[in-house]
């Protein structure tokens, strides 16, 4: 065993125990510790956004610029592939 | 790539005005029922795509041309940056939903709990210009691809 393998190891035993640890705290499933805001969001969709579907009000209007980095996601992606893959036949 | 059977040709002629139809559906009830702007375009893109393979990519080209997808997606990407932009002007912040509570369309609020679809603000708005964007992006992946393929086996045979 070489340094480098002492070293990978070492790093990937503290990284175990830290995320044995960290399952270990978790708070239960579907019962979260914050809930002021998933609260808030429930009473107040209809009368703050409109929408019926609190999913799409959350997604278009709490929380518009993750929308935002979405579409550029996939802008990027068409713009990628259509570079890559156009002007091939010359 | 010289496209599919009969039977394949006529199933997807068949399906395709229903599969646009539920795709449409979805994106226009995104604030309604589950679904929205990129769920509903990506079921019509998957149409689009039935009949890109059920016939071929140059069937396709005579009638979609790369550059009318492109300017379709930028359309939809930019309406929807313009409709936040507004939100500037007209309301508080980016991204503020402007036309709630006013006497515009869509500015409905539903507080019976009824689904109206007159209701959401700038949401359905969002969700028209999310799926015009997603239709045209991911359709013109799937183009693109369809088209490299079909000048490689030309050349190849």
């Amino acid at each position: 065993m070489n340094k480098r393998d002492l070293l990978a190891y070492s790093f990937l035993t503290v990284f175990a125990v830290f995320t044995i640890f960290s399952m270990l705290s978790m708070h239960s499933f579907g019962v979260p510790d914050e809930n002021a805001m998933d609260q808030y969001i429930i009473d107040n969709t209809v009368e703050e956004t409109g929408a019926s579907n609190g999913v799409t009000a959350v997604v278009f209007d709490y929380r518009g610029f993750d929308t935002l980095g979405e579409a550029t996601v996939l802008f990027t992606a068409v713009a990628g592939v259509i570079l890559v893959f156009r002007r091939l036949k010359k | 790539m010289k496209g599919m059977s009969l039977i394949v040709r006529t199933i997807a002629n068949i399906s395709f005005p229903f599969i646009l139809i539920y795709g449409f559906y979805i994106i226009a009830h995104g604030h309604l029922t589950p679904g929205g702007g990129f769920q509903g375009g990506a079921v019509v893109a998957s149409g689009l795509v039935l009949m890109l393979i059920a016939y071929n990519a140059e069937w396709i080209s005579q009638r979609i041309k790369e550059s009318h997808l492109s300017i379709f997606e930028s359309l939809g990407a930019l309406s929807f940056v313009l409709l936040a932009f507004l939100g500037i002007i007209f309301g508080t912040a980016f991204f503020s939903n402007f036309l709630v509570g006013t006497e515009s369309l869509f500015g409905g609020i539903p507080l019976d709990g009824a689904a109206n679809i007159n209701t959401g603000g700038i949401i359905p708005l969002m969700n028209f210009a999310v799926g015009l964007k997603v239709i045209a992006g991911l359709f013109a992946i799937v183009y693109v691809m369809a088209h490299f393929i079909s000048k490689k086996e030309g050349k190849i045979a």
